[in-house]
């Protein structure tokens, strides 16, 4: 072990003491294998067992270590210590989110807004288990596999302008998985998910800034979803006024 | 716009700062393809003068031409040009991801669909062109 450390300009906010967050600095010992998780575990075992954050796979696949890092959004347990030489580096809670304490945030609002476009498998008839389940070619997985990896880590609306100025905006993963669902050859949803996706804080609510695809860990493309379901949208809402049978299912 | 949100006591609301723009380089390019659209407006407000000037006879359309022949037209066409320029590269980089093409049960590269589009719109522009000089 080397004698190097690294500085980290933590944000606190314990709630009913400050008016407002703040940093705090922290220097830990630098390791290269280390990433940001690791230190802010360093903190809270040997400094200041204070320090509130969320954290649990430290893989890349729980999506709960999500913050701010040097004012970019990422997962903690994947950013490596050594691509921010010599540092400091800003650790601070997920942008556009109400701070609960320190560095973990209110999940709430996306919560609610992941059960509103109904992501789960609907049918006009279910049919009897009896029967079976409903089964798909690999060509039918491959059209909707890339939305389906997301980890809801926020991430994406961390990144989105948007989103931090309206925050009744669907956001991006929440419509990346509406989409997934409404490509998926089992789901007949597609009607009832509509009146989430177009309304005004639905998909025309997004100005396409695209930064979310870009901070993605899982290259999920949200941005894409969401301009595929405006194309959707807008063709389907065409088909209907100039189609007797109106636009899709 | 939508709704103020319900604030919950306790917690602490960040504020998107009117700079938010200035912060990373794409917001900052995204700012410049929104406000390239102004200027495309401006151009196509001078553009339908032109065309109604036209209308009014090869006097008044002369008159016309000569006004924009002053230096800050001129400027400003070619400040216009570059951001129609800029707009459109950055519309058909982005054409490749919105829209899916298929062939059989197979999706066309995006990077494909992008490089068709660009090919298609040299071809448009070059017909274009070719009117223009010839007529
Ligand atoms: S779309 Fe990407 S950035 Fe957004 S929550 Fe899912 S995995 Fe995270
Ligand atoms: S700790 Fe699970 S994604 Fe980072």
């Amino acid at each position: 072990m080397s004698d190097a450390t690294i500085t980290l300009e933590v944000t606190r906010y314990r709630p009913g003491h400050d008016r407002e967050p703040h940093p705090q600095s922290f220097e830990v010992p630098f390791q290269k294998d280390w990433v940001v998780l690791d230190a802010l575990n360093h903190i809270k075992d040997r400094i200041d067992g204070t320090l509130s954050y969320r954290w649990s796979c430290r893989m890349g696949v729980c999506g709960s270590c999500g913050m701010m890092v040097n004012g970019v959004p990422k997962l903690t347990c994947a950013a490596f210590l050594r691509d921010y030489r010599p540092g400091p580096i800003r650790v601070e809670p997920l942008a556009n989110f109400p701070v609960i304490r320190d560095l973990v945030i209110a999940l709430d609002d996306f919560m609610e807004k992941l059960r509103r476009v109904k992501p789960w498998i609907i049918r006009a008839e279910e049919k009897p288990v009896s029967e079976g389940e409903y089964r798909q070619t690999p060509a039918q997985l491959e059209t909707y596999k890339q939305f389906s990896m997301c980890i809801n880590c926020m991430l994406c609306y961390a990144a989105c302008p948007v989103y931090g100025l309206a925050p009744a905006f669907v956001g991006p993963a929440a419509i990346a998985l509406a989409y997934r669902y409404n490509l998926d050859s089992r789901d007949e949803g597609y009607r009832l998910r509509e009146p989430v996706m177009s309304d005004a804080v639905g998909v025309w609510e997004c100005t396409f800034v695209g930064e979310c695809s870009v901070v993605c860990p899982k290259g999920v493309d949200p941005a894409a979803a969401i301009q595929r379901s405006k194309l959707a949208g807008a063709t389907d809402w065409l088909l209907s006024m100039v189609m007797p049978w109106g636009g899709r299912r | 716009m939508s709704e103020p949100r319900v604030e919950r006591p306790g917690l602490y609301y960040p504020k998107l700062p009117t700079t938010w723009w200035l912060r990373n380089t794409n917001y900052f390019l995204f700012m410049l393809r929104e406000l390239s659209s102004v200027f495309i407006m401006v151009f196509l407000v001078l553009f339908l003068v032109e065309l109604y000037r036209l209308s009014q006879g090869p006097k008044a359309y002369g008159a016309y031409l000569e006004t924009l022949r002053a230096p800050g037209w001129i400027v400003f066409h070619v400040v216009a040009l570059a951001f129609a320029l800029y707009h459109s590269v950055t519309w058909f980089k982005l054409s490749g991801v919105v829209q899916v093409v298929r062939v059989g049960e197979r999706q066309v590269p995006p990077s494909l669909v992008t490089a068709a589009s660009f090919a298609l719109w040299a071809v448009v522009s070059i017909v274009l062109l070719w009117f223009m000089v010839r007529g």
